[in-house]
């Protein structure tokens, strides 16, 4: 494999891990209104995120500096030509950040449901433009020969980028729906997992129609078809498991599924990092796009590094904050 | 075209104004985070409560800033690809390296021991929970070096080299790109002035309390760290300024001559630095000065009788070197911001040497009002850090990679002018009613001072905070 290949793989691994990790941050925020009965719900649904959020945001940061120092010509179409979808991703980011951390500030009531529209609104955006970009991405944007977009808002808002982004909304929002089954107790743990087989159902549904509608976009590869198929069944693993009560393994399944989803994404966008629907000859292309070897090299030997001891240590945050999140243990602790 | 669609000038003013707001919170983060992590140490030493309320206290203001530090820094992450398209092609190779470097090595460690360290009280083990903060206030320094040789190489571009037929720079030593002269002056100059900023802080929120003649088992302490960690800071800044400006003349000479608006040539006394000018508002023509001799000569060359180049010929030289064209930057804004930076920096490290006089062994000033100036310490100190990265930035242009690339043709060429007035409006909408909010909970929360002192477990005997949640 050549390093821009390589690399193609690379970011492919940084979204796979951001999709994992803030999508269940999406579906934790996304899940407010529907399992959040009084504050201290809330609050516990909250801290089951609380410690590892920003960690699990950092991966898009990364993601986009290693787009951005890998190929830069593919960071460089995709940011100006997705220009306002960016914007309305950013704001939402920004809103769900801030509300994190400055709605347990204040105890007043009227302050606190305002920070909790803005984390349920920063979470549903953002989960589902991403599926609506990544989509377009596949599927191939109207370029010109400089590699600039040339379309505007509206023409990403195609029905298939629309599907793409409801599949991600509801993937992240029963993924988020389980991490709330596996992290709390009581109660909330039992509705938690009454919500996830009735939302996994229509995910089940909405995600088959997507990967079948994109197997004609990558051309019935075999590869995509293995990952797709893999996929589907690791969702209906999920939703199996998730009815017989074991969290952890059901958890696990969302989790491969979105892993596997965005690998699929990947592998029917190769070897293009970003088709152009007018003209073949104006798309941006894994060799096209890159960055010189010497660049390549630089970042590949810290990528090799520090990826491994960079999965340790929040692995190990992980175990920290292994324990389930308690209603009790919200009203003992300091604020 | 409608002038005020213009996306290049719209997206300078987006750029800047965000700019300029994450670094309204960064220096914070990088002071604070190494402050509060010394205040823990001392708790975990010495067992003495005060400490453990000072970190607790500290802490939480750290955190309310630091949330906006994170949000507002991947705005600027993403503008590059976004306003700035055709920059990012041109320097993708070079400038993405220490972008990437700065995520792999130290945002992600920033954001994972930040964490830990919130919601760790009393999950680890007291000495690994410490180390917790000190790792994420590594990461805060670490990045801070990342991006400033990213910014570095904007200023003087080294270790690439030009691509002719893709019309772009390409990285050739990684080494060179991450030891630049100008990265190895600003890096030091910039975190210093940050550990000025978070002094500021201190002394202000210590100087409010104790003009209320209250916390003082808690703030006395602190404004005697804020004071000397300010001095020692203010020293090592102007130190670090000075190397800075050294660099500056010999990458940038026409910076140089715009912070002191010396249109000719100008040798040994007559290389003057002036305090104070007025002139016409364009600088042209000078009504009335306050100098003084030989310091331009000795800030630029660390000689008496050093030679200073003037703009005129400055610009001579570029229409030379680099085609027709106007190659000096907005004159009045980089002489007064160079001006603010200095005055602002040397008037902070005056009023703390004074502050240690006053209250040295424990006295109290004689007049009240005195804390009332020291109040102001954390605004100024931010405005000093504010003026100085205006500078920088501002004269560079017209440049956006100095020498290589003008800001003008570094716009994105695809994004309308009405998306990025979309966008300016979106964000100084939003960034303004975050500004409302994010200084009221400091203020609020500062205000209310240290919580009581912890009380011990009555069968241990051992002081255990309680644990943090949201
Ligand atoms: C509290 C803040 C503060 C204070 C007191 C000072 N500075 Fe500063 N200065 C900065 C904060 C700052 C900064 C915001 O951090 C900058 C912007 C870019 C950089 O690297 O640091 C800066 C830039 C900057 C530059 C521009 C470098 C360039 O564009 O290449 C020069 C020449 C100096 N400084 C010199 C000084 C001198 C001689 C000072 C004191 C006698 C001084 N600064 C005090
Ligand atoms: C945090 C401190 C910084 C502040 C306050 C700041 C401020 C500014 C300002 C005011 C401008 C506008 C100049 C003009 O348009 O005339 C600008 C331009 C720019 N800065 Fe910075 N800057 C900072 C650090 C950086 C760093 C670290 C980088 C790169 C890594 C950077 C990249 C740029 C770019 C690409 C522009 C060009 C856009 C333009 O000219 O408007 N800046 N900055
Ligand atoms: C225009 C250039 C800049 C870009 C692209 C940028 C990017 C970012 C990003 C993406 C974050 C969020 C990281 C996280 O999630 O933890 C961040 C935060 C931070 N940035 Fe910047 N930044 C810029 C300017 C600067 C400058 C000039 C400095 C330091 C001198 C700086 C220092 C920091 C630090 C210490 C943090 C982490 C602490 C915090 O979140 O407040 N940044 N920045």
């Amino acid at each position: 494999m050549d390093l821009p290949t390589l690399w193609f793989w690379i970011v492919a691994f940084l979204f796979v891990g951001y999709f994992v990790l803030d999508g269940f941050d999406f579906g934790v925020g996304m899940a407010l209104p529907f399992l959040g009965k009084d504050d201290v719900d809330r609050r516990v649904m909250i801290n089951t995120i609380g410690p590892v959020w920003d960690l699990n945001e950092t991966w898009v940061i990364v993601a986009g500096a290693s787009l951005f120092a890998a190929f830069p010509e593919w960071y460089a179409t995709l940011f100006s030509g997705f220009y306002l979808a960016l914007l309305l991703i950013l704001v939402a980011l920004i809103l769900r950040g801030v509300s994190f951390e400055y709605r347990h500030q204040r105890p007043d009531s009227r302050w606190k449901s305002r920070f909790d529209l803005m984390i349920i609104v920063g979470s549903a955006v953002p989960a589902l433009l991403w599926g609506v970009a990544f989509a377009n991405i596949v599927q191939g944007v109207p370029l010109d020969s400089g590699h600039n977009y040339t379309g505007n808002l509206i023409d990403l808002l195609n029905p298939y980028a629309l599907l793409g982004g409801l599949t991600t909304l509801l993937l992240f929002f029963t993924h988020g729906v389980l991490f709330i089954a596996l992290k709390t107790d009581g109660d909330l743990r039992v509705r938690a997992r009454r919500l996830a087989a009735r939302a996994g159902l229509v995910t089940i549904i909405v995600a088959a129609a997507f990967l079948v509608w994109t197997a004609f976009i990558a051309a019935f590869s075999p590869m995509y078809l293995l990952l797709a198929g893999l996929a589907a069944l690791a969702l209906i693993a999920s939703w199996i498991l998730n009815a017989r009560g074991t969290e952890g393994w059901s958890f696990g399944f969302g989790a491969a599924t979105i892993a596997l989803a965005v690998l699929a994404l990947f592998t029917a966008l190769f070897p293009d990092v970003m088709p152009a629907s007018n003209d073949p000859a104006n798309s941006l292309t894994i060799a096209n796009a890159s960055s010189t070897t010497y660049t390549l090299t630089v970042m590949s030997w810290t990528a090799l590094i520090f990826l491994p001891l960079i999965v340790a240590y929040q692995a190990w945050t992980y175990w920290v904050f292994r324990k389930r999140v308690t209603r009790e243990h919200i009203t003992e602790a300091a604020h | 075209m409608n002038e005020w669609l213009d996306p290049l000038l719209l997206s300078r003013w987006q750029f800047g104004l965000t700019t300029i707001y994450h670094f309204l919170f960064v220096p914070i983060t990088i002071g604070m985070a190494v402050t509060v992590a010394i205040f823990q140490t001392a708790w975990v030493r010495t067992d003495k409560v005060h400490y453990l309320q000072l970190t607790k206290f500290f802490g939480k203001l750290f955190l309310i800033n630091f949330a906006m530090g994170v949000v507002t820094g991947i705005v600027q992450e993403f503008q590059f690809g976004m306003n700035w398209s055709e920059y990012s092609r041109f320097v993708g190779d070079v400038f993405g390296a220490p972008l990437a470097l700065e995520g792999l090595l130290a945002f992600f460690l920033e954001a994972t021991f930040i964490g830990l360290w919130i919601f760790g009280w009393n999950r680890l083990p007291r000495g690994v929970h410490l180390a917790t903060i000190w790792v994420t206030a590594a990461g805060t320094v670490l990045s801070a070096y990342f991006i400033i040789a990213a910014n570095a190489f904007m200023q003087n571009p080294v270790g690439y080299t030009m691509n002719a037929e893709r019309g772009r720079a390409e990285l050739t030593d990684i080494g060179a790109l991450l030891t630049n002269k100008v990265a190895l002056a600003a890096f030091p100059h910039t975190i210093a002035a940050c550990f000025m900023v978070a002094a500021g802080l201190i002394i202000t929120v210590a100087a409010w309390h104790l003009y209320r003649n209250q916390h003082l088992d808690t703030m006395r302490p602190a404004l005697k760290f804020g004071l000397w960690m300010m001095v020692i800071a203010g020293l090592l800044t102007t130190f670090f300024g000075d190397q800075l400006s050294l660099a500056m003349v010999q990458t940038q000479p026409m910076k140089m001559a715009a912070a002191e608006a010396t249109y000719n040539t100008v040798t040994g006394a007559n290389a003057s630095f002036s305090i104070f000018t007025l002139g016409t508002p364009d600088g042209v023509h000078e009504l009335f000065s306050i100098r003084i001799p030989y310091l331009l000569s000795l800030l630029s060359t660390h000689t008496f009788n050093g030679t200073v180049e003037g703009i005129n010929d400055l610009q001579a030289q570029y229409t030379q070197l680099y085609g027709p064209g106007d190659y000096t930057p907005i004159i009045w804004v980089t002489y007064w911001t160079f001006r603010w930076m200095i005055g602002l920096g040397l008037l902070h490290v005056v009023v703390a040497v004074v502050g240690l006089w006053i209250t040295r062994k424990g006295r109290e000033p004689k007049w009240p009002w005195l804390w009332k100036v020291a109040i102001w310490s954390f605004p100024l100190s931010l405005g000093a850090m504010i003026m100085g990265w205006t500078f920088t930035e501002m004269g560079r242009q017209p440049w956006i990679v100095f020498s290589l690339l003008k800001t003008q043709s570094a716009v994105s060429p695809n994004v309308s002018g009405l998306e990025v007035l979309i966008s300016l409006v979106v964000f100084t909408l939003l960034y303004g009613a975050l500004a409302v909010v994010e200084f009221g909970l400091i203020k609020r929360a500062a205000q209310k001072g240290p919580d009581d002192a912890p009380q011990p477990d009555p069968e241990t005997g051992v002081v255990q905070p309680l644990t943090t949640v949201y």
